[in-house]
């Protein structure tokens, strides 16, 4: 039988906040074990939670940018269970009325459009991570306890794999457009869950839906919603029926194994949090946060496409980052055209980001610098190639670019008398082609280009070449 | 009181069992440097649900066995700065859950007055620390009655402010939507300086509330022509004794000779008030109970197996009456139990608060007994949850409505056990209490 797969995400995002959601305790991703701990986030005996305003400024922010609504007042909650890396014994999330609530997302597909739901939006706080294999037993480390979390919930509205990857690659790209959170799916300050069921094509209710946890790339994503789908498939191909349970992601050997059966499913015992007040959102506040928003993906591309005139495809790339927009911008600002700017950013900055596999952050070659070495091209001193080569030396080197061209000898040769020299020497040594050109053989025109660069170890400047090559060859 | 008066009443008292740690260096460390402040030289005993840097902090429980806590409560940091000397950590019911301090790891409080007889709870240890003359004042905690019935019981003061005035930063949680930080005392005016120092706004408890904190210590004169004062008819029913009927009815005859309105009110939704108070503080504390789980600190039972260790940990670690009540709180909060529990307790506690807001149009102060009895003999209600839930009948609205009240002494019974009064005030008013309860002083004397 022919199924409609209907999968909706459960997306889990670290909040960059400078400290932890109900304590003082700095936020950050990396420091030795339980150095970024106190006795509030350690859940010490008497300890209270203190609600981080900027964590909320971060989830309104997200709510915004993607078409929420934004609760006036909303409450925090308790979920109940025990685990060694949850010193409460309960985390702190929202349950009923979260903050944001009934938003949308814009993707693409196959080259079409489709809108995904959001459901909701919450905050909780994160737990700490147990640390097996340390001698006799298993270590916690609290560190990341109470990093601020927002949980992003989607409707099942994404009908394949595939669509799935795209809706989460695109709400990672947003997240990063608001600066809210890293989106490390690696270092886990981006993580997803996905509810996956299928059901008879045609049919408007739901099939029974098992839950896939541990994704940990957009790869693993795509993979494991694969599998879960085709063994469904298979399982309802030999009529057999779909348990409502949890599996667990294995990338190693690409399988997702059982977690939890439906009766081991927690009762999370959820109840408003009594030892925080209602979270309240005044509408001028919305309305400021509103009125900061960054420009975010889709408008900028607009923008791009006009401002710039650049193609479709190379503004799809210059966007997919926010820091190689912002690149790209900032080399436009020195002055360059930007046709050359997105053409050095789309070609070799980022076939060296990819060899390197790492972000612009670290990058060595600042965005005024290379706007100089597109001005020395642009004004006719450099050749396209022998910027290349200047390039790859700025990689490692910051000596200053004139510097640089100067030391590798590639500074482009524009004087007459010397270019004239080498069109004579040239057009002794290929007397047949000469002939034949003067025959008619136009074309070899470019023959005679490229033997006068070769000559000049790629240091002629082309264009003049082309002029004082044409009336060489008129002449006689 | 020198040092060495202090160790020794410390010393005499030992058999009521009120103390559960006194750091004999840490206080002469404190007494010591010179105590400047509202309360300088003032010894004040903290009750062992209260966080004091380094010093143990058991709530009375197997569980935090040899547990320092690393920091100082915002109520005790307060008192510190005003110069009180932290003079010892009290005993009580564990967790703060019971009304007799019989309920402790470290073994029964027993009454100041007549050691045949319960401390009352759970402050029971603070109550009789204060009575015995062992301190000057005490902290306590007060969820349902716990400071008041154990005042009562002691022929002392109990004062708990209302909700949100005191921060309850480095109070042990027990059901946090009513725990409040109390006064035991031995006159008014201590109570009323003691507030003035740990009341307010607290950045580590977003419950508590910016509301200006008065200097109530310099404010307690009144003439009882200023108060209309009711008497809530729910509270004088059956279940009350006669001696304390009439030792309530003969104060209140006082005032009204002095000039004080009396009059008649009704808080309808009284008799649910235990039923929600045991649902609602039930579920709040099994999950403010959940981390104690041996992972951390405090008592553990070692295994290889995670469930095990849990399980055999909170097993061994807790008392009976601390899980009965986690058990009760687990399941009014189960799915499929909430709504016909949890949320409808909730719900009915709305309309108690609104009672008193009705009644609180027409008075000013109410005024009811603290207890339906004195005190009653140890062991004689251990083995009855029930009998010992009800002492609580005329305090636990108070909690549930978030208002303040005091019990002061008002007599004796035919035994010779103190009767205690409870006078009730709207939210942030007690600065009305302090007052009525100065007139009663006066009126006494």
């Amino acid at each position: 039988m022919k199924y409609e797969v209907v999968i909706g995400l459960e997306v889990h995002a670290q909040l960059s906040t400078n400290s932890k959601i109900f304590c003082t305790c700095a936020n950050r991703y990396g420091e030795a074990p339980n150095t970024l701990t106190c006795p509030v986030c350690l859940g010490m005996p008497g300890t209270l939670p203190v609600l981080n305003e900027q964590a909320i400024h971060f989830a309104i922010k997200t709510g915004l940018a993607l078409e929420c609504s934004i609760r006036r007042y909303s409450r925090t909650a308790r979920k109940n269970y025990f685990y060694p890396d949850l010193p409460k014994g309960y985390q702190i999330s929202q349950y009923e009325d979260p903050i944001c609530y009934n938003g949308k997302l814009l993707i693409e597909t196959d080259g079409k459009p489709r809108e995904i739901g959001i459901t909701r939006i919450h905050i909780e706080e994160d737990a700490g991570k147990s640390i097996h294999g340390m001698g006799s037993g298993t270590g916690v480390d609290f560190n990341r306890c109470g990093v601020p979390l927002i949980e992003i919930v989607s409707e099942p509205d994404m009908r394949s794999p595939a669509e799935a990857r795209a809706y989460l690659a695109k709400l990672k790209q947003i997240l990063k457009y608001l600066n809210v959170s890293d989106c490390n799916m690696e270092e886990g300050s981006l993580r997803c869950d996905a509810n996956v069921s299928l059901r008879p094509m045609g049919a408007t209710t739901l099939g029974t839906k098992t839950e896939v946890k541990n994704m940990n790339s957009f790869r693993a994503v795509e993979k494991a919603l694969e599998y879960e789908v085709a063994r469904q498939t298979t399982v309802l191909d030999e009529g057999g029926r779909i348990e409502a349970v949890t599996l667990f992601w294995n990338d190693a050997t690409e399988e997702a194994v059982l977690m939890r059966s439906k009766e081991e499913a927690h009762d999370y015992r959820y109840f408003p949090e009594p030892d925080l007040v209602p979270i309240s959102v005044p509408e001028a506040m919305v309305e400021t946060i509103r009125g900061q928003l960054p420009e975010l993906p889709a408008a900028r591309a607009e923008r791009f496409l006009k401002a710039y005139g650049l193609n479709e495809e190379t503004v799809r790339i210059l966007i997919a980052e926010v820091e190689w927009a912002r690149y790209f911008e900032d080399v436009v600002k020195t002055g360059v055209k930007a046709k050359s700017a997105a053409t050095w950013v789309t070609g070799e900055v980022l076939r060296v980001l990819k060899e390197r596999e790492a972000g612009l952050d670290d990058f060595p070659v600042s965005a005024s610098r290379l706007g100089e070495l597109i001005r020395y091209i642009e004004a006719g001193k450099i050749s396209n190639q022998a910027a290349k080569k200047v390039f790859e030396t700025m990689l490692t080197s910051d000596q200053a670019v004139a510097e640089l061209i100067e030391a590798a000898g590639l500074s482009q040769v524009s004087d007459t008398d010397f270019l004239e020299t080498i069109i004579r020497e040239v057009l002794a040594a290929h007397p047949e082609e000469l002939a034949r050109y003067r025959e008619g053989k136009k074309q070899l025109m470019g023959f005679f280009v490229g033997q006068v660069m070769k000559k000049s170890k790629g240091r002629a400047n082309p264009k003049i070449v082309n002029q004082l090559l044409q009336s060489a060859l008129e002449s006689d | 009181m020198t040092i060495s008066e202090f160790l020794e009443r410390v010393q005499n008292a030992e058999p009521l069992n009120a103390f559960i740690s006194v750091d004999e260096t840490d206080i002469r460390e404190q007494a010591k440097e010179q105590r400047k402040g509202m309360l300088g030289g003032m010894y004040v005993a903290i009750k062992d649900n209260i966080s004091v840097l380094n010093q143990p902090l058991s709530c009375a429980s197997h569980i935090l066995e040899n547990f320092v806590s690393p920091y100082d409560a915002t109520a005790v940091k307060k008192l510190k700065y005003a110069g009180a000397i932290i003079a010892g950590k009290t005993n009580m019911d564990e967790f703060a859950m019971g009304s007799s301090s019989e309920y402790s790891h470290y073994g029964p409080v027993k009454n100041a007055i007549n050691p045949e007889y319960v401390a009352g709870g759970s402050s029971g240890g603070s109550a009789v620390a204060v009575a015995a003359g062992i301190v000057d004042a005490a902290l306590g905690s007060d969820t349902g009655g716990s400071v008041r019935q154990p005042a009562s019981y002691n022929g002392i003061l109990g004062m708990k402010p209302t909700y949100g005035r005191v921060s309850r930063y480095g109070l042990v949680a027990f059901a946090s939507s009513l725990d409040q930080i109390g006064i035991m005392s031995k006159t008014v005016t201590d109570s009323a300086r003691i507030l003035e120092i740990i009341a307010g706004e607290d950045a580590r408890d977003a419950t508590t509330v910016p509301e200006p904190v008065p200097p109530f210590s310099q404010n307690l004169e009144s003439q009882a022509g200023d108060w209309k004062i009711g008497l809530p008819e729910e509270y004088f029913t059956e279940g009350l004794s006669t001696s304390v009927r009439q030792a309530v009815d003969t104060q209140v005859a006082t005032l009204k000779d002095a000039g004080a309105t009396i009059v008649p009110i009704s808080l309808p939704h009284t008799e649910f008030a235990i039923a929600i108070y045991y649902i609602i503080t039930s579920a709040e504390a099994s999950s403010n109970l959940a981390r104690y789980d041996g992972v951390r600190y405090g008592f553990r039972h070692e295994s290889d197996d995670l469930l095990e260790m849990y399980n055999r940990t909170r097993a061994g670690g807790f008392g009976t009456e601390v899980k009965r009540r986690i058990m009760l709180g687990t399941y009014v909060l189960s799915s499929g139990y909430y709504d016909a529990y949890y949320d409808k307790a909730q719900r009915v506690r709305r309309l108690l608060q609104s009672d008193f807001s009705n009644a609180f149009q027409s008075v000013d102060a109410i005024i009811t007994p603290t207890t339906p009895t004195t005190a009653f003999k140890r062991g004689e209600k251990m083995d009855d949850p029930l009998a010992m839930y009800l002492n609580d009948i005329y305090t636990v609205s108070v909690n549930l409505a978030g208002l303040p009240a005091m019990s002061l002494p008002v007599g004796t019974d035919e035994d010779g056990l103190p009767i205690g009064l409870q006078i009730i005030a709207p939210a942030f008013k007690e600065e009305t209490i302090f007052k009525i309860g100065t007139l009663i002083e006066r009126l006494k004397s």
